[in-house]
């Protein structure tokens, strides 16, 4: 299988191939020299045109079919027609992610798709769609003018959690191209959307798709007006002198439990396994640090009981919910990581006495590492607030008083509380980016609420207008 | 332009070119006092011993500190006498730099190189301009003596790689990248008011310079580059796209150790880069990492050997930074090329490489 590069919808094949294994056939993807993402930028005002030439609704409606088309259709795949059941084994085959786990991750897509009027009337909080027509609208009796601020959007994609593709989703209704470099594992997805689009009746000229090295990354970040990377701390720090790129880097999403609500802590049993470990625990969304005033040793024990369950499945099993690492180079580094921090004093890592084998296994031709609990008594201990790519996450207790000074920068918390105090702290807590407020899983999406920064405000910038605005 | 020589005859040729430098050399009347004094360590004498180039492999791999530690006055072969020298400095690196000292030889290589290409390619009487490292470096004023040859003069923009090596290891990107905006403003501005035919460049440079203006409606006719990695796909996006077909284009791989090895003709479609050391005073061998002693087989990536042999330098057995394909003699030049070079080891460790 040949997957070509899309140069803002003209297909074109390149020297440079890097061929990965999908068992039962080699895919050849081709890579983009960064200049050529640089000189196809040169022409991005033709992509523009071509999207300011149909109207925001139909895009939006474009959209909506798309979404059906994703899920259902037979849809080209560079040198070939891929069925959504040949799109489930061939991700699943470069990525690892069980097939439960990429049909999982195709219905958020497909939400996002189909959901897009009502992402794009959360993010804009209600704007009618025009505004991406005409720049200008009314609500109410107020005239309010929004320009775009980019006419391109670049992407840097993952392989690791094919449904952040849903974050640029909403770009090309509202009107400005995209540009995707997806990961080295996962070129599947970003494709199918783009091809789902197109057949929708987006202007092919819309997109463009560079599989390309870190080089044509960067380049393709930052030469577009505006740039949304996926990483970690050392992502964030690479790219902090550029304020037009967004990263979404290290979630660090956290589980708060009030001092009212920790003695029904068995009740929660099943939600916090859910948010340490769906999706594999792969996403910024899973929990990765529990917050506790109190009851830390058995809630910590009855969880370890619970995580220990989950097994390492072959990735065609329909119970497969374990992730194996594409590069078990990876799985050992982290493994080891971990092994080094048990042995400073301050956490214990609770599932290992639950679990009859190591946290890193061999099975099924993977290299898997198993849910990990580790409780903290030292609440400053390098394992207490961090993440992993595995179902990983951290107990510590502490006063209520004294959680949110502790979470430091933060996804998603999902505050386990009705105490109007705590609640009011946590609607004014500066590090908290997506606040849950009750008994739900960190990893709830609710599709009008938005995701870690908000698009619509980082591609249009509203402007103030007075006068004579009865022509406009 | 084809070779009048045969393989044999090539290798005959660089075998009595070895004898004659290895006597220059090691001679007191005409050597410098560097490899001179390195005659008792070396466990064999080069004057008796080193009968061909096959036995220049008696030489351990030259340790390229030597051009950092070692004043470069220690370099001057005896016969040169008092005459003035140039001091060369190698690109991109920080702390000390490697100096090699000369006097001819640039012209003798660019003067070959000229000849190579025919009055055409680059054509006669055109001014040239250089955009890239300058300063200290050899290939400054070997620009200017090819353009002034060739009946041009060249003007020049100067890019400082240490500077730009220094803002990326700090994570300067942004900085690097308005500091290449810079040289580019610069060499626009040269270009839209001088009549300029030729170009020195390096490949990035050059991108960065066409996506401001189209270089064949600027007057541009011939393109010399070298300086980074160029690949198959590389090379076709330079000649398609940056070039848009219409501008005769040389890469080139060399340094101020070696000189410039020119790249073989290639045939429509064929973008695979093949270089040809200037033989005899230079020789590019590719040869077996683990033990470099031992050539690759032909058509096998190997790690980059120079040997560089005019009665100005003497450096045997230099292990480059860079990896390439062991590729067979042709009709231009009658012995062994590298293709498609990239930096040693770069699929196993990060490399700050191509940074303008």
């Amino acid at each position: 299988m040949n997957i070509p590069i899309l140069r803002l919808g003209r297909e074109y094949t390149s020297h440079d191939l890097v061929e990965l294994d999908l068992g039962s056939e080699t895919l050849t993807t081709h890579t983009a020299n960064p200049g050529l993402i640089r000189r196809d930028l040169l022409q991005i005002s033709k992509s523009k045109a071509a999207l300011d030439a149909i109207p925001a609704d139909t895009l939006a409606t474009y959209c909506e079919q798309a979404a059906e088309l994703f899920l259902h259709a037979d849809l080209p795949c560079g040198d070939t027609v891929q069925s959504p059941q040949k799109y489930v084994e061939s991700l699943s085959a470069l990525t690892r992610l069980p097939h439960t786990l990429v049909r999982m991750n195709m219905g958020k897509i497909h939400a996002a798709m189909s959901q897009v009027r009502t992402i794009i009337a959360g993010l804009t909080r209600n704007i009618p769609l025009d505004i991406f027509d005409k720049g200008i609208t009314r609500i109410d009796d107020l005239i309010i003018n929004y320009f775009p601020t980019t006419s391109s959007l670049g992407v840097s994609l993952p392989s690791n959690a094919p449904a952040v593709n849903s974050l640029w989703i909403p770009a090309p209704v509202m009107k400005i191209p995209v540009l995707l470099k997806p990961g080295r594992e996962d070129p599947f997805t970003p494709l199918r959307i783009v091809q789902a689009m197109i057949r929708a009746g987006f202007p092919k000229e819309a997109f463009g798709f560079y599989p390309t090295t870190h080089e044509g990354g960067d380049t393709l970040l930052t030469t577009c007006g505006r740039g949304i990377a996926f990483g970690n701390d050392s992502t964030l720090k690479k790219y902090a002198a550029f304020p037009s790129i967004s990263v979404h880097g290290t979630g660090r999403s956290k589980i708060l439990i009030g001092e009212d609500m920790i003695e029904r802590w068995p009740e929660f049993l099943d939600v916090i396994v859910q948010s340490i470990s769906a999706n594999g625990g792969r996403s910024c969304i899973n929990t990765s640090a529990i917050l506790v005033p109190s009851h830390r040793d058995e809630l910590a024990n009855a969880l370890a009981v619970e995580l220990a369950k989950i097994q390492p499945h072959p990735r065609d099993h329909p119970e497969a919910l374990l992730c194996g690492f594409a590069n078990p180079a990876l799985a050992d580094g982290i493994d080891a990581l971990i092994s080094a921090h048990l042995k400073d004093a301050g956490a214990t890592d609770v599932t290992a006495g639950h679990r009859e084998t190591p946290r890193k296994v061999h099975a099924y031709d993977q290299t898997y590492l198993q849910p990990t609990l580790i409780s903290c008594t030292d609440r400053e201990h390098p394992l207490a607030n961090t993440e992993f790519m595995f179902p990983y996450a951290s107990i510590v207790e502490m006063p209520q008083s004294e959680m949110l000074a502790n979470i430091g920068q933060t996804l998603v918390v999902s505050a386990f509380t009705e105490d109007p105090r705590f609640i009011e702290q946590l609607l004014l807590s500066p590090d908290i980016e997506r606040l849950n407020l009750g008994t739900f899983p960190t990893n709830r999406v609710q599709w009008e609420q938005p995701h870690e920064g908000n698009l619509f405000e980082f591609l249009y910038h509203r402007r103030a207008i007075q006068g004579n605005v009865a022509h406009a | 332009m084809s070779s009048s020589l045969t393989p044999q005859a090539a290798a005959e040729a660089l075998d009595a070119h070895t004898r004659e430098m290895v006597k220059w050399h090691f001679s007191p009347e005409t050597g410098c006092p560097y490899w001179l004094e390195q005659v008792p360590n070396l466990g064999f004498d080069p004057l008796k011993d080193i009968t061909c180039f096959a036995d220049i492999q008696r030489f351990e791999p030259f340790d390229d500190e030597v051009l950092r530690k070692e004043d470069p006055a220690r370099f001057i072969p005896k016969a040169f006498g008092k005459r003035p020298y140039n001091i060369f400095e190698t690109g991109g690196t920080t702390g000390m730099p490697k100096q090699r000292i000369g006097w001819d030889d640039y012209q003798t290589d660019y003067t070959e190189f000229s000849e190579h290409y025919g009055p055409d390619f680059f054509p006669q009487g055109a001014n040239w301009l250089m955009v890239g490292p300058t300063g200290p470096r050899r290939l400054r004023l070997a620009i200017e003596h090819l353009a002034n040859i060739r009946g041009g003069a060249c003007y020049f923009i100067d890019l400082d790689p240490r500077w730009v090596k220094r803002l990326i290891g700090m994570g300067e990107m942004r900085m690097a990248k308005l500091y290449q905006e810079h040289v580019i403003d610069q060499a626009a501005t040269i270009i839209r008011h001088r009549d300029i035919g030729c170009l020195f460049t390096t490949p990035k440079l050059l991108e960065s310079l066409a996506e401001r203006m189209s270089l064949v409606d600027a007057g541009i006719r011939g393109v010399f580059a070298g300086g980074t990695t160029m690949t198959p796909q590389y090379v076709r996006f330079i000649e398609e796209e940056v070039l848009e077909g219409k501008i005769n284009f040389a890469p080139t791989y060399g340094n101020t150790l070696m000189g410039l090895a020119i790249s073989k003709k290639r045939a429509p479609g064929e973008y695979s880069l093949t270089y040809h050391a200037p033989q005899p005073r230079a020789v590019l061998r590719i040869v077996n990492p683990e033990s470099p002693s031992e050539l690759m087989p032909y058509g096998e990536y190997g790690r980059v050997e120079l040997t560089t042999m005019t009665k100005e330098f003497f450096m045997p057995r230099f292990l480059e930074r860079d990896e390439a394909i062991r590729r067979g003699p042709c009709d231009e030049f009658p012995w062994d090329g590298v293709g498609d070079v990239r930096p040693f080891q770069s699929g196993t460790k990060t490399v700050i490489e191509g940074v303008y």
